[in-house]
């Protein structure tokens, strides 16, 4: 133990400075206000001041910090995606995810660790080489393998599956890591503290002034805010927050569950992701196993948790994993996801002066969480849309032009 | 929600159960304009509430209404498309 934590233990006071302000109260008037404070909002306000100077900015929760769906995601990071717009975001956020921890002065856990998305039939194996020549073409680290390097990287898995769904290869991804999701959310929120971003927890949006086409100002359960700029990072609330603005959108909430087993011993490196057997399984730093699934199959704004998504998932388990019949699943929880039609994210300008979306992250939102800021953070500075998000801008719906990442999604759903 | 009342087969486990999503109304594709079209493919009034739903039986093949309550998950009553009467 360092002698330095001793200091914990002596002292009569907190030896550290807390990690955020709690600010009084409300300003009358902020120059942007963010509404969600989870890692996305957190990491535009963090830029927004950092890289632009905005400082005069609130960021309003209704919660706590980082705990709806940052603190519930799986954490895997990646950028294997399959449309070239795609594919330069995600990477762009990989690169951005690859020097936080420094940035931040905070460990994030980050932790590279490959990711493979297993093909268990013809047609995914061509899903896993188009992706794989998407990724190529645009400088990522992503190849068709065969059986054998699954098999090498990761002794302990069933090969055929339980003689279910034997593998037939694999995408395999190298930059693929995991990261400790709480961490983003606090080193984005303290960056942006420390720079004069006003951080207000337990403070609810009731609704948005829109005047002439124009954002005006934000009722909240603690007053009214006038501003010009208001940007939503709200996941599974968007579609209530949009509501106030009376903007119509294609976004549908559907939960998304998760688990995790007791911590065991190290065993499982790379990231597995099978489409087929609807798993995306990982060992965290603390040894639990942290697993996932598709969709809730109906719409449910609800984040209540069901015994059939763990005797589903955990069936899937076994096929590849015989051996873990006696691991013990230590919790389960769900995140609202908010979803899209085209399973690519809804973000930047809208037909509202002044109200930036940055939604629709439906089950995909977590490993954008840097490239999102940065690029919200211009949008609503400029008033115009990052050149890497245009293919993501709302309008893409009205003129057909969808942006198909659904090959891309981790499962099937 | 673990049970969905069938209005012709009764209380069945809801994974016999599909979704098939809210009932809306379809523009006149011949009248509407491009804008009107679009906004019934895609978007979805996706806030919260009692909604009415389309839902499919799968073993017996039957497409029926649920009014569900979608925050509380509650169904409050199931019945054939063009008959009133509520079970």
């Amino acid at each position: 133990m360092p002698f330095q934590l001793l200091r914990f233990a002596l002292s009569s006071k907190h030896p550290e400075p807390r990690m955020f302000r709690t600010p009084e109260r409300l300003k009358g008037s902020y120059d942007a206000v963010i509404i969600g404070a989870g890692g996305h909002g957190l990491a535009a306000a963090y830029y927004l001041a950092r890289d632009h100077g905005m400082r005069n900015v609130a960021v309003l929760e209704k919660g706590y910090i980082g705990g709806g769906n940052t603190g519930r995601n799986t954490t895997i990071i990646r950028s294997n995606y399959l449309t070239p717009e795609g594919v330069a975001f995600y990477d762009q956020s990989v690169r951005l995810w690859q020097d936080l921890a420094t940035d931040f002065d905070l460990n994030l856990f980050y932790s590279t660790r490959g990711h493979f998305t297993l093909a268990h039939t013809d047609s995914a194996v061509r899903t896993m080489r188009w992706r794989a020549e998407v990724n190529k073409h645009l400088g990522v680290d992503s190849e068709l393998v065969g059986p054998e390097a699954v098999k090498a990287a990761c002794p302990q898995i069933d090969l055929s599956c339980g003689g279910n769904a034997p593998i037939l290869g694999a995408l395999y991804h190298a930059p693929g890591a995991i990261a400790r999701h709480d961490a983003v959310a606090w080193g984005y929120g303290r960056g942006a503290d420390q720079r004069g971003v006003e951080i207000h927890q337990q403070t609810e949006v009731l609704g948005i002034d829109v005047v002439g086409g124009r954002v005006q100002g934000v009722k909240t359960s603690k007053g009214y805010i006038s501003t010009p700029r208001v940007l939503s990072a709200v996941a599974g609330f968007t579609p209530r927050i949009t509501h106030m603005v009376g903007l119509r959108t294609p976004i549908y909430v559907h939960p998304l569950q998760a688990m995790v087993t007791e911590p065991m011993k190290p065993w499982l490196d790379p990231i597995l992701v099978s489409g087929s057997l609807h798993i995306y399984v990982s060992q965290s730093a603390r040894g639990e196993l942290v697993m996932g699934a598709s969709l809730d199959p109906y719409e449910l704004h609800s984040t209540r948790s069901s015994l059939d998504f763990v005797e589903g998932l955990a069936a899937h388990m076994l096929d590849m994993f015989p051996f873990l019949s006696h691991a013990k699943v230590n919790r389960q929880w769900a995140g609202m996801a908010d979803m899209t039609p085209d399973f690519a994210p809804v973000m930047g300008t809208t037909p509202v002066e002044g109200f930036y979306l940055d939604a629709g992250w439906g089950t995909w939102g977590f490993k954008a969480t840097p490239v999102c800021g940065m690029t919200m953070a211009h949008t609503v500075a400029t008033g115009r849309d990052h050149d890497l998000i245009g293919a993501f801008n709302l309008s893409r719906f009205a003129r057909y032009e969808l942006t198909g990442e659904k090959g891309a999604a981790s499962v099937g759903h | 929600m673990k049970l969905l009342c069938c209005p012709v087969n009764g209380l069945r486990p809801v994974s016999e159960f599909a979704y098939g999503g809210e009932v809306r109304a379809m523009p006149d594709p011949a009248t509407c304009t491009d804008d009107q079209w679009a906004d019934h493919v895609f978007n979805r009034s996706g806030i919260p509430g009692v909604k009415i739903e389309w839902w499919y039986h799968l073993p017996s093949g039957v497409w029926f209404h649920a009014e569900r309550d979608v925050t509380a998950d509650r169904v409050l009553r199931t019945w054939m498309p063009g008959e009133e009467s509520a079970r």
